[in-house]
């Protein structure tokens, strides 16, 4: 079972190589991390989905909460949330091919955001799914390369993962 | 006032209560031990090796319950700390290491003897500073002596740059830390610790199953409080060894790969357990699916992350274990477990602790310590047959009695860790229960008790083996002894303890052993080795093979 989780942590060096490492001797596996500062200076958020039963992810919580730098820890597990991801997708675009993908592109909401003589670099944000989906489509025209980031999360609604929240 | 960060770092030892520092300088701490140069109220004992200045600072927190401080030079001095952290690490023992580091601008340049110790024991500490700037000396210490106390204790790690101990600070001890995201919980959930009273009142055949937790939180009180008053059983692990009285008629010793027959029958069968700052280790519980199949579980510990990590347990509570066993043991029900106790009495009869054969026995050398020293030894132990000898033929009746290396298993752990103890209780004999092999791991630490007139007591249980590795060579790989054989080449003690300038004796009959343990006790101003040459071919039994159940134990 796949969950999101965000970890609030303090802003400070060290934090990310202390979350990972846990993660690492504690036989958790990582599918993707986002990591990046907030609202506030002092707090850094990372959302990290990793895959495993219930009770893996209670231990993971409880592991974390260990570390110092750990503010709160939220699986996003039951609640409706928006989650991005956002890819770069480079992808042969000989002249013949060009308009089938432009329109690809269109239907899903994405970008070219760089043009070349035989390439195209497309810029797609969305749920897993939906970058899932595009870049099936277009591997028929051939992916050159590809780079997506982790995914992030926000709670749908009024309700934030506040220190004390 | 203004100082410079060494002088800071003193001072805020001093803040601490701190009165022993074991260490061993070198060019990173020059500006530290510039200022113990002059610093008469922290004593300072210099090992002669940080892996005995960690243990021995271990040693000393085991014993007295405060937190040990031990310091190392950069690079090779911090990585020779390694050991002896992370076996505090396992067994959640209070300490601060201050490690001294290169100059924060040499910092990332592979500097001379630069190691990345934050980063190297950051699986082993409970957390680690690298300090770059001096202002934060008060906090970042007055934040580490709170964090390796409090909660589930554990080391913390201070890496202090050269130029941060040179630099100018305006000093002041903070009274209080700032930790918002740090707040262990101390009281158990009272609607947690009302249903686990109901379900001990239910209980048939109730056993507590506890372990270190009690001895770090002093509920030695409680936990007696609560099995009187529930009349019910108690199996000690070797880390809470001493947190139930041994030789009270409803202890049973303790349980696991080298425990009693009757506490592993007693984990069999008991209808409810209550386990008690205690984490489920695999050397307790064997084959995890099968420990204790009838038994519901009622879990305290102060770690949440321990409920749930290995069983799950009917009735969590998280808290410190002499709070929520204090509680219960005032909601539990007045009862008597008349069948159930009558059971436990006959598996007594029926598989008593012994041993068999002549020759010199290891099991009478330390039940001949226990009664030379009426009980009241501090015993320390190596890692091996010994430690588990130790364990089974001393009985303690006090909390901190008993100080071993449980989690990590540290061969080399116990000599430094009992020159600690007694820095600790210099009013108390204190007796390294050792191995052959385990002795030779950390043997220096001969200099440093002979130097600061330590007197431990070391008795050696001389196999000329690694005899815990042969044992299982000879009982699970067809005696095939690879090596393991220490005979040829090991010194003689006597002369080695002698060249130290401390005192040696030697034992080769059971006729010798207590005269020569009287011998040892008289020695008051430097350490006493004994080496007992036991028979060699002695197993620890009774024996629950690794990942096995009760139904496999050996008994001999
Ligand atoms: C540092 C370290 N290395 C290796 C081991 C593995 N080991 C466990 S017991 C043991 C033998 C110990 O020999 P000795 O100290 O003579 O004790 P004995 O078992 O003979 O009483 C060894 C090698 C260990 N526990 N620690
Ligand atoms: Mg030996």
């Amino acid at each position: 079972m796949k969950h999101t989780i965000s970890v609030l942590v303090n802003n400070r060096p060290g934090v990310l190589a202390r979350t990972a490492s846990l993660f690492a001797r504690r036989g958790f596996n990582i599918d993707s991390l986002a990591v990046s500062t907030t609202q506030d200076p002092d707090v850094s958020r990372m959302t990290i989905v990793v895959d495993g039963p219930d009770a893996v992810l209670e231990q993971i919580s409880k592991q974390l909460y260990k570390l110092m730098d750990v503010i709160k820890v939220l699986d996003h597990q039951d609640e409706a949330v928006v989650n991005r991801e956002l890819a770069l997708i480079k992808v042969d675009a000989d002249a013949s091919v060009r308009g089938e993908i432009m329109q690809t592109v269109s239907i899903f909401r994405a970008n070219i955001v760089d043009v070349a003589d035989r390439t195209f670099i497309i810029e797609v944000t969305g749920s897993a799914d939906k970058v899932d989906a595009l870049a099936a489509l277009l591997q028929k025209y051939g992916i050159k390369e590809m780079m997506r980031t982790g995914r992030i999360v926000l709670s749908r609604g009024p309700r934030t993962a506040q220190r004390n929240g | 006032m203004k100082m410079t960060g060494a002088q800071a770092l003193i001072e805020s030892l001093r803040g601490e209560g701190v009165e022993v520092i074991f260490g061993y300088p070198g060019g990173s701490l020059l500006p530290i031990y510039d200022v113990l140069y002059d610093t008469k109220d922290i004593r300072h004992i210099l090992v002669r090796h940080e892996q005995g200045a960690a243990h021995a600072a271990d040693g000393y927190a085991r014993a007295s319950g405060k937190v040990g401080v031990c310091m190392a030079t950069s690079g090779p001095g911090a990585t020779n700390l390694v050991t002896g952290i992370a076996t505090a690490h396992m067994d959640s023992v209070p300490m601060v290491a201050i490690t001294g580091q290169v100059p924060t601008f040499a910092i990332g340049k592979d500097a001379f003897q630069e190691a990345d110790i934050t980063g190297i024991t950051m699986p082993i500490t409970k957390h680690n500073y690298l300090l770059t700037d001096a202002k934060d000396i008060p906090r970042v210490l007055k934040e580490a002596f709170h964090i390796a106390r409090s909660g589930r204790p554990g080391p913390v790690l201070i890496d202090f740059p050269r130029d941060v101990q040179q630099a100018e600070l305006d000093f002041e001890y903070p009274e209080t830390v700032d930790l918002p995201a740090y707040r262990p919980v101390l009281n158990g959930h009272p609607k947690m610790i009302q249903r686990a009273a109901a379900v001990l009142d239910a209980a048939e055949r109730p056993l507590i199953y506890g372990g270190g937790g009690v001895n770090s939180s002093n509920a030695q009180a409680e936990l007696l409080a609560l099995a009187e008053r529930a009349d019910i059983p108690v199996t000690m692990t070797l880390m809470g060894k001493g947190g139930f009285p041994e030789d009270h008629e409803l202890c049973l010793g303790m349980p696991g790969m080298h425990g009693t027959a009757y506490a592993n029958y007693a984990l069999h069968e008991a209808d409810v357990i209550i386990a008690v700052g205690t984490r489920f280790d695999d050397r307790v519980t064997g084959k995890l699916d099968m420990f204790a199949q009838n038994a519901k579980f009622i879990h305290v510990d102060i770690d949440p992350a321990e409920i749930g990590k290995n069983v799950a347990p009917l009735v969590p509570i998280v808290g410190d274990v002499k709070r929520v066993i204090g509680e219960l043991s005032k909601k539990a029900a007045r009862t008597k477990h008349p069948e159930w106790l009558k059971t436990v009495a006959n598996w007594k009869q029926q598989y008593p602790m012994g041993w068999k054969g002549d020759g010199l026995k290891p099991q009478l050398i330390i039940q001949e310590i226990h009664r030379a020293t009426d009980g009241k030894a501090i015993i320390v132990t190596e890692v091996g047959q010994n430690q588990m000898w130790a364990a089974q033929w001393y009985p303690c009746r006090e909390t901190r009695q008993f100080i071993s290396s449980g989690g990590l298993g540290t061969m080399g752990y116990g000599f430094p860790a009992a020159i600690g103890a007694k820095v600790a209780r210099p009013d108390r004999q204190v007796w390294d229960i050792a191995g052959d092999g385990s002795i030779q791991m950390n043997i220096q630490e001969m200099a440093t008790a002979v130097h600061g007139k330590i007197a431990v007591k070391i008795a050696v249980l001389n196999n000329g083996y690694l005899g815990m590795v042969r044992q299982w060579q000879t009982l699970f790989f067809d005696n095939r002894l690879s090596h393991t054989d220490l005979a040829v080449g090991t010194p003689d003690f006597v002369k080695l303890v002698e060249a130290y300038g401390g005192v040696g004796l030697r034992v080769t009959e059971e006729s010798q052993v207590r005269d020569a343990i009287d011998k040892a006790a008289a020695v008051d101003d430097r350490p006493c080795l004994i080496d007992f040459h036991i028979s060699r071919d002695e197993n620890v039994m009774p024996m629950v093979p690794a990942g096995g159940t009760v139904d496999d134990m050996l008994v001999d």
